[in-house]
């Protein structure tokens, strides 16, 4: 009998207890009539299976009966029912959403075969933790190296695509036959490159990403052996990469062999190859860096010269990244953290609130009958609704929020754009909710159904108080601590923000439109075929209506931080190190004029500055205190990017690289028309910048007319205008400021809602307390005093840590406040201020509440 | 209470315990012996399926625990007896009325013998 016991346990205990003896009467009288021991046998296998089958028939009638249970007083208090769900959702969404990108970005592997073994391999120069390869350089660690399997450089471009519809300007890479097998990924369609395809003069190949061949090609599997023409130069496609295939980064279209030309093998301090290797499966990182350290150094005992202060550095294809997106990734992560950990302080509070009131009740069903299993039971099925309906929503937050946070994705990882919905952590946080709930939402059953709670019977007995008081109040006040780090955090992140867009690029954005025209080589190879088209444009957009000046550069500020040149004074050894190198870009006469850069002295670059006179430059301010402090640079030569120049004039320094961190190097500015031929073309002028009184957008249809009209084939591309340039420098940090500026707004009003609950429960409980207070003769102010200290109260005992930790949390993340310092006593003052005024309006009604109780009616009512 | 209609139709193991129990009280074992004994042992009511049934037709109002108890020495105090209400009469008639709507319709279309 007692294996007969012991299957009874598949019931629930409840059932057990009414049913279980009865049960195994039953069973004992059946047992003594089976005679045989075939019977016998038979008879527990029957007792077995239907044990199983009605156990758990049973189950799910309790279950049905609790779900209906919780549905009934859900629908009676539909406030509670409500804030609960929509906390549990705003917690499990934000988490997840914030998790799902911090995920994607910094810890799920990339996409390739055995993606530890994946690496990027920079030169270092002093002053450059990491900068691109000369071919010289890449050529001769390639042959010195032992610890990589293979290792091939590549060079991201663009190039022009004509034929396929309107021309178009597409994100190109070349790469070295090694690249794509280093990293493993096979095509989708076709063959990758061999070396056949990158030997000079090999007729053109390339590879199409998924994304350019479904656009462009429409998917057409046939597209194999289809030519397409890319900058003049016809090319075969050879094969289609898989959507996945994102390399270096997302949103290139398309993949070229690199055909190295003799001439590229001349200047050891040409840099601009990236290097990726897999290292061999028994060489560590570690092992790796030092063997690149030994081949730099015989680098450069060999050229003693160009490699001077050339170094080398080996670090995870996974690590590509800088510390600032990863830290901001952190700090969102952190912030939803915080938000999970409100929502679920308040879910607690929610329930546990509920739980008092509602003591009478489970007092009565207890002494009714309800075992504590039960009671237990039906609590735990409403926590599991409450947190099943706010993770449904919950998931409809995240799906929603993903997208917002894709832009905090850097585009400077081997992965797609935008992450997906991580279902694994909708699942913990899903569960870390259930785990709330239940625990809130059953102690007080627990303790209900336990023995000595009668009291809660006793007419007039006052629920609340002790120790489950104070535990309701140590939760709001950790809402109120996180609440407080998480505004002060956004509040600094606010302030940099600010800071940042508040400095000064050194040039006027507003106003003028930007367009790219990239000139296809070789067919703009020799200048003056260049300068022709310039000045045709130029002519035609400077005619337009509204138009006050229009130039060509090699690049914009903000849009490209490259250039850098080391520079030659007088003879002077070059070296090149950061505080010896200066940015270049050739322009036309109307460039300080069109982005308003001041001439300070001299003149600018006019079109008299021809190939065939003296080589001139317009050089800024700090080049001038640079090279020569206190003189007049005017007529000073230096020498930079294989010529002698003659400085003519000097300009406003411009922030090149971007607004936040040091300025950048100096600047250099040449003309247009003194590229030599066929020599540094990839510096030709191909950013057109137009300031005028119009409208940006309606200059558009115009300045593509006139380009249409000098070049049938040339596409234009990247139309904006330099204020969003300039916005988009800052656009991944006001994302983030907006982020978690949010999650701080949330958790605010989560914390606002803590203190509200816990007063005018307070009041509540308090009731006749205050009405014999107030009969005794307490004033309505004294009553007012009293509640409202109570709340103030809980918001000191809150925001005093509350304060610390955001001091910690902001020097974590210090490199993120440009310079704001993690102590800014505006922030924190103004925090602790809405902190104040929140606890004043969380407690101003159920104050209100407390001094119009009638005293009266108080007494009376208990 | 529900109109005696609204619980039709009765599980079979429902509307046997309710005909056990037409007669007289019974406790669990008892339901079980009349059942097997009416069905001349072809249904054997199982005690799971038993005991899943009472708490449920309790809930409905079909039965109630009785606490009128047999003589002590024919007693066993771990046993529980059960009584058909006048609302579980009801809808044990209503219930047998349907069957008997049934199988009329069943003999016109000559599924089932005549009567005998």
């Amino acid at each position: 009998m007692r294996l007969y016991r012991a299957l009874l346990h598949f019931y629930p205990v409840s059932f057990r207890a009414e049913y279980g003896d009865e049960m195994e009467a039953v069973f004992r009288a059946r047992r003594r009539d089976a005679t045989n021991p075939p019977a016998v046998f038979l008879l527990w296998i029957e007792a077995f299976f239907e044990i199983v089958f009605n156990a758990v028939a049973v189950h799910w009638d309790i279950l049905r009966q609790d779900l209906r249970y919780t549905a009934r007083t859900l629908a009676r208090s539909p406030g509670f029912a409500v804030t609960a769900i929509l906390v549990v959702a705003l917690g499990i969404g934000a988490n997840t959403a914030a998790f799902s990108v911090t995920d994607f970005v910094l810890i799920r592997n990339l996409p390739f075969p055995e993606p530890d073994r994946l690496v990027k391999i920079w030169q270092t120069e002093s002053g450059y933790d990491q900068m691109e390869f000369s071919p010289l350089n890449y050529r001769d660690v390639k042959r010195m190296s032992k610890s990589f399997e293979a290792m091939g450089a590549y060079t991201p471009d663009a190039v022009n695509l004509v034929g396929q519809g309107d021309p178009q300007r597409i994100d190109s890479v070349a790469v070295t036959s090694e690249v794509i097998p280093v990293l493993g990924t096979q095509p989708l369609l076709g063959r990758v490159f061999t070396s056949l395809d990158e030997r000079e003069g090999a007729p053109g190949t390339v590879l199409l990403s998924y994304q350019l061949w479904q656009a462009q090609f429409g998917g057409d599997p046939g597209v194999l052996g289809r030519k397409v023409i890319l900058d003049d130069r016809p090319y075969v496609v050879i094969g289609v990469m898989p959507s996945h295939f994102n390399f270096p980064s997302a949103g290139v279209g398309l993949w070229v062999p690199k055909q190295f030309k003799a001439q590229e093998f001349q200047d050891r301090d040409d840099n601009y190859l990236d290097v990726v290797g897999r290292l061999k499966p028994a060489v560590s990182l570690k092992q790796a860096e030092a063997e690149m350290d030994v081949t730099m150094q015989q680098l450069k005992r060999e050229y003693p010269g160009e490699n001077k202060n050339t170094g080398g550095t080996v670090i995870s294809l996974r690590d590509e990244l800088s510390d600032k997106s990863r830290l901001m990734l952190w700090a969102l992560l952190g912030a939803s953290a915080c938000v999970l950990l409100i929502a679920c302080a308040n879910l607690a509070n929610l329930l546990l609130t509920r739980s008092l009131g509602r003591q009478k009740e489970l007092a009565v069903r207890a002494a009714l009958g309800a075992g504590r299993e039960r009671l237990v039971r039906q609590s735990m099925t409403e926590s599991m609704v409450l947190a099943a309906l706010g993770g449904a929503l919950g998931i409809f937050v995240a799906i929603g929020a993903v997208p917002l946070l894709a832009k905090l994705v850097p585009n400077e990882l081997p992965i797609a754009s935008t992450p997906a919905v991580d279902f694994r952590v909708l699942i913990f946080a899903g569960l870390l909710t259930v785990v709330t709930g239940v625990v809130f939402g059953v102690l007080p059953a627990f303790r209900a159904s336990g023995k000595g709670d009668m009291n809660a019977l006793r007419e007039g007995a006052r629920s609340g108080g002790g120790r489950k008081e104070r535990l309701r109040a140590a939760l709001v006040i950790a809402e109120v601590t996180v609440s407080v780090v998480l505004l002060i955090s956004s509040g600094l992140l606010i302030r940099a923000l600010w800071k940042l867009q508040g400095t000064d690029p050194g040039f006027h954005a507003g106003g003028v439109l930007t367009v790219q025209t990239a000139l296809p080589m070789p067919k703009y190879q020799r200048t003056a075929r260049r300068v022709e088209f310039y000045d045709r444009v130029l002519t035609e957009v400077r005619a337009l209506p509204g138009v006050s000046s229009a130039s060509y550069s090699t690049s914009l500020p903000m849009v490209w931080g490259g250039g850098i040149w080391p520079v030659d004074i007088n003879g002077q050894v070059v070296e090149r190190t950061a505080s010896h190198t200066v940015s270049m870009r050739y322009i036309t006469p109307d460039y300080f004029a069109t982005l308003q850069i001041p001439l300070l002295l001299g003149r600018g670059v006019s079109e008299s500055d021809a190939a065939d006179g003296q080589f001139v430059a317009v050089v800024s301010q700090s080049f001038v205190r640079r090279y020569w402090p206190d003189q007049n640079p005017l007529g000073h030569h230096f020498q930079m990017a294989f010529h002698d120049r003659m400085v003519v004039g000097v300009v406003g320094d411009v922030r090149v690289r971007g607004l936040e961190g040091e300025p950048s190097e100096p600047q250099a500015y040449f003309s247009y028309r003194q590229v030599v031929d066929g020599n540094l073309v990839y510096y030709a002028p191909q950013d057109l910048a137009v300031r005028s009184s119009a409208t940006p957008g309606s200059l558009v249809p115009a300045i593509r007319r006139i380009i249409q009209s000098a070049d049938r084939e040339q596409p234009i591309s990247n139309v904006r205008t330099m204020e969003q340039i300039v916005e988009l420098k800052t656009a991944s940090r006001t994302v983030q400021v907006r982020v978690l500026g949010a999650f701080a707004g949330i958790a605010f009003l989560l914390a606002a809602i803590g203190i509200h609950g816990l007063l005018s429960f307070a009041v509540s409980q308090r009731n006749r307390e205050i009405g014999v207070r107030m009969a005794l003769g307490a004033a309505s102010g004294d009553i007012l005093r009293m509640v409202l200290g109570q709340g103030a109260w809980v918001a000191m005992a809150g925001v005093a840590p509350g304060l610390v930790l955001a001091y910690v949390a902001a020097r974590l993340m210090q490199a993120l406040l440009a310079g704001v310092q993690p102590g800014d006593l505006a922030t924190f003052f103004s925090a602790a201020g809405l902190c104040l005024v929140m606890t004043l309006v969380g407690s101003f009604l159920p104050a209100l509440r407390a001094v119009r109780i009638d005293p009266m009616t108080a007494i009376r009512t208990e | 209470m529900d109109k005696p209609e609204s619980l039709l139709p009765l599980p079979p193991a429902t509307f046997h315990i309710l005909i056990a129990l037409a007669d007289e009280d019974r406790h669990g074992y008892a339901i079980i012996q009349d059942v097997a004994a009416r069905t001349n042992g072809e249904l054997k009511l199982s005690a799971g399926t038993l005991y899943r049934s009472i708490p449920r037709m309790l809930d409905q109002g079909l039965i109630l625990e009785t606490s009128t108890r047999p003589a002590p020495e024919l007693d066993d105090e771990r046993r529980r007896y059960y009584r058909i209400t006048p609302f579980g009469v009801a809808v044990a008639r209503a219930e047998a009325r349907r069957h008997a709507q049934l199988l009329k319709m069943a003999r016109v279309r000559g599924l089932a013998p005549e009567k005998a």
